[in-house]
């Protein structure tokens, strides 16, 4: 009886999950794309083949392969496309680097429209154009001739 | 001057519908395989029909072959399949199938109602060695050179298209080296 009781325990203690495997797995799953349903991650999917690629995931991690290891495992398989965040490499460069040089662009644009702008304004208030100041004139002198 | 920074906008404009065009006509459900041009992954599967005897990737070294991955639950299959019958009958190049995922029975049973295009078929039924080449819809079709190497992968059902213009070819040229 307690022989059996033994037995049942050591079942009971392998078939136990591990919690914290569960939460790597399901962190590194999350950065991984199902290959059938693409807008899914792997750990999202139902796909039989996400339910097999997580298996294999399973294994691997229990057989002590590192995170980096597990994705390296995948990439080669089934290239980048199977991460989420894909590699900084020269093909992926406009990728990542692409939308801060449209901000620049962007800011010194800005910065060009704001200074020519300014500098329109000083043109306004300070030396006034002779052909104002000739236009000035004469009006006044219209306004000051006595009406006849 | 001016007239030409009016036109600023529609250029920007223009490359942007040409990037979004181009993106239109490209298919997102073609993933390039990372394994066109790296030695074919080793497998030692049973046959489908003698599963007692099994067939290695070594077994295939020195000549062009091409490995055709289907199922009887793949319904794209029978799309390509009177193609594979075909090149069967032209006796070009052999064509190993991946019986993926699949029961025997049912695998044996479709190929005796449409016919059998390879020269064997091996199994893998629980995708262990699809994963290994990268298999992520059934079916796909690998061409692989004499020295095992994989020179090119189509993704999904052959067609007369892809047959003629790509597939023979190559296999036509990788033949003669």
């Amino acid at each position: 009886m307690r022989w059996i009781l033994a037995a049942l325990l050591a079942v009971m203690v392998c078939v136990q999950a591990d919690p914290a495997l569960d939460v790597r797995l399901k962190k590194l799953e999350e950065e991984l794309r199902c290959l059938v349903c693409q807008n899914q991650s792997l750990a999202d999917s139902t796909a039989p083949l996400a339910e097999d690629l997580r298996r294999e995931v399973r294994q691997l991690a229990v057989a002590g392969k590192s995170d980096e290891e597990i994705k390296q495992y995948l990439v080669a398989r089934y290239g980048d496309f199977v991460l989420y965040r894909p590699p900084v490499k020269s093909t992926t460069w406009l990728l990542w680097f692409g939308p801060f040089v449209l901000l620049a662009a962007g800011g010194v644009i800005w910065w060009l429209i704001l200074r020519r702008r300014g500098r329109k304004d000083e043109d306004d208030v300070l030396p006034p154009d002779d052909a104002v100041t000739a236009g000035v004139e004469k009006a006044r002198e219209l306004l000051d001739r006595p009406m006849e | 001057m001016k007239s030409l920074r009016l036109l600023v906008p529609l250029a920007i404009f223009i490359v942007i519908v040409a990037f979004l065009w181009a993106g239109l006509s490209r298919d997102p459900r073609e993933v390039p395989s990372p394994l066109v041009g790296q030695p074919a992954p080793a497998f030692q599967l049973a046959q489908l029909h003698a599963p007692d005897k099994r067939l290695s990737t070594a077994d295939m070294q020195g000549q062009v072959w091409l490995l055709n991955v289907w199922a009887s639950w793949c319904v794209s299959c029978r799309i390509e399949h009177p193609l594979l019958v075909q090149l069967a009958k032209a006796d070009v190049v052999p064509v190993i199938g991946l019986n993926y995922k699949d029961k025997a029975d049912e695998g044996k049973a479709w190929l005796a109602q449409h016919g059998d295009p390879y020269k064997l078929s091996i199994v893998d039924g629980d995708g262990r060695v699809g994963i290994d080449w990268g298999v992520y819809g059934v079916p796909e079709t690998f061409v692989i050179d004499k020295r095992g190497i994989v020179r090119y992968k189509q993704i999904g059902p052959i067609t007369a298209e892809a047959l003629q213009q790509k597939i023979l070819p190559l296999v036509r040229e990788l033949q003669k080296t």
